[in-house]
């Protein structure tokens, strides 16, 4: 069966995901070395400890997330977190910065390496190269990849692939995007946060609701429409006349009718987005895609999932697997 | 999850409308103080948050709330003179509540407008993830205080669920959150 990797921003929400049939949780610590940097969510490396015998009692795997990219001079931080994650008893890292995982093969050999999406490792001679310098075991690919190049990707190399499945996307390579910080000075690969709410600014105007993001009004949504996130690649803007959405539509990835496809195409765990999101969501999209990858198992069609209320937009795309505008 | 949420009965709503603040305030504090001594990880992990003044406005009801996580306190005001705060998170009854058990997702609302934010939006998302991790069971602390009255408590407000379609309990796993 393909391994199901799932969301946590919270003990709560990992307890929810392992009781709704998560293989293995995802989640990291309450500071700028992961990627959902966002306040009131993550883990203490107490949390982490008992988190992972919370999980392993139950068998599931503890997955660390340790994502964004240190600044010089303030490494002691991330190398502190692998050493944390080491302690806690985690399965594995999630890194993207080469020379974390330069550190973390030479200090924590024994600590299974994946590949963060931050990375944006996309091509066989990347892959290879992160496997063979640092020892990485597996890696998450980035999605702007199609079904079809998946399948190229793994015959050309011997780690485990993991692809996301549901959830938020990114328009662009994960870890190569500076919209953020051109509005808000802070950026998810330094600082863990995408349009961090302390710039965020809601306000109701003329029935419309306005987003502001460092002062800039990135979306108005007329009454009854479904509100995006703050997030630039999602802003509406106006210009010489005309209104739209120039990097990407608020939609979300929903890609379980693609799941034989990506099992035949070499991928070894599917990824549901979220780590920001409450423990309801975690607990229904879980059960939902624990459901499916059963149903894949044993050659049986996939379900039809009901998760779209769940997702920004409250509608959901394939994406890039399927490259349908080329 | 896939159903709309419930508005709170017109009747109750009419029966609300009369009722005493300070009697309101006094509930809602003993309430509030007993979550907190229960739950103190959600004031952690509040931070430095716990010191704003938040105002919940649930738009079916007659009365702002405003709560101070620091002092544990929950108070009552008339809409005609909302109370200076920091943040203010608007919303139907059911929406609040179905947030608080862990039975509607926090982003799922917002984007479906059933939940709306103004002011410090850091401080909101902070109280949201604070709230969601503590899990939180109102009927079980409502019973807490209510000494031999907590049986019967427990059966009025299962009762009140059921005929409301108000959330008032935590939701498990072997609940149905479809």
């Amino acid at each position: 069966m393909m391994e199901l990797v799932c969301p946590a921003g919270t003990p709560a929400a990992l307890r929810a995901a392992v009781e709704a049939g998560a293989h293995a949780v995802y989640c990291g610590f309450a500071d700028e070395t992961n990627a959902r940097n966002f306040p009131g969510l993550n883990f203490t490396p107490e949390d982490m400890a008992e988190a992972v015998a919370f999980a392993h009692a139950r068998g599931a795997k503890v997955l660390v997330a340790i994502n964004t990219f240190p600044r010089a001079g303030a490494e002691p931080l991330w190398h502190r977190a692998l050493a944390n994650a080491e302690a806690a008893g985690a399965d594995a890292v999630i890194l993207a910065d080469i020379g974390l995982l330069a550190h973390a093969a030479e200090r924590h050999p024994l600590l299974r390496r994946h590949l963060s999406v931050q990375a944006a490792a996309a091509n066989p001679d990347a892959i290879n190269l992160y496997a063979n310098a640092f020892g990485v075991r597996r890696v998450v690919l980035p999605r702007v990849l199609t079904v079809q190049e998946i399948a190229a990707i793994n015959r050309e190399i011997d780690v485990e692939t993991e692809v996301f499945v549901f959830g938020g996307l990114c328009v662009m390579a994960e870890g190569r995007c500076s919209l953020s910080s051109y509005a808000t000075g802070k950026s998810p690969n330094m600082n863990g946060v995408c349009s961090p709410a302390s710039h965020v600014a809601y306000s109701e105007e003329g029935g419309e609701l306005a987003a502001r993001l460092g002062g800039f009004t990135i979306h108005r949504t007329p009454e009854g429409e479904p509100a995006p996130y703050p997030t630039l690649c999602k802003g509406c803007f106006s210009s010489d006349g005309q209104t739209g959405h120039i990097f990407e539509d608020p939609v979300s990835l929903d890609a379980t009718q693609l799941i034989p496809e990506l099992a035949r195409a070499g991928a070894s765990a599917l990824k549901i987005e979220g780590r920001q999101r409450s423990r309801a969501y975690v607990a229904q999209v879980v059960r939902t895609f624990r459901a499916a990858v059963e149903a894949q198992a044993a050659g049986q069609p996939m379900p039809e999932n009901m998760l779209a209320r769940l997702t920004e937009g409250q509608k959901a795309t394939i994406g890039a697997y399927a490259k349908t505008w080329r | 999850m896939t159903a709309p949420l419930p508005r709170l009965p017109r009747p109750l709503r009419l029966a609300a409308l009369p009722l005493p603040l300070p009697p309101l305030s006094l509930f809602l504090g003993a309430v509030t103080r007993r979550m907190s001594k229960s739950h103190p990880e959600m004031i952690r992990r509040l931070g430095d948050y716990a010191g704003h003044r938040f105002l919940i406005d649930p738009v079916d009801l007659p009365w702002l709330l405003l709560l101070h996580p620091a002092n544990a306190t929950m108070t009552a005001h008339r809409r005609a003179r909302p109370p200076a705060h920091d943040a203010r998170i608007a919303g139907s009854l059911s929406a609040f509540l179905a947030m608080m058990h862990g039975a509607e997702d926090g982003d799922a609302l917002f984007f479906s407008r059933d939940l709306s934010v103004e002011g410090d939006t850091a401080a909101v998302l902070a109280l949201r993830n604070a709230v969601d991790d503590a899990e939180l069971d109102l009927t079980e602390e409502v019973a807490a205080l209510s000494g031999p009255l907590a049986a019967p408590l427990r059966g009025l407000l299962g009762g009140a669920e059921r005929a409301t379609g108000l959330t008032l309990h935590r939701m498990t796993r072997l609940d149905d959150f479809a």
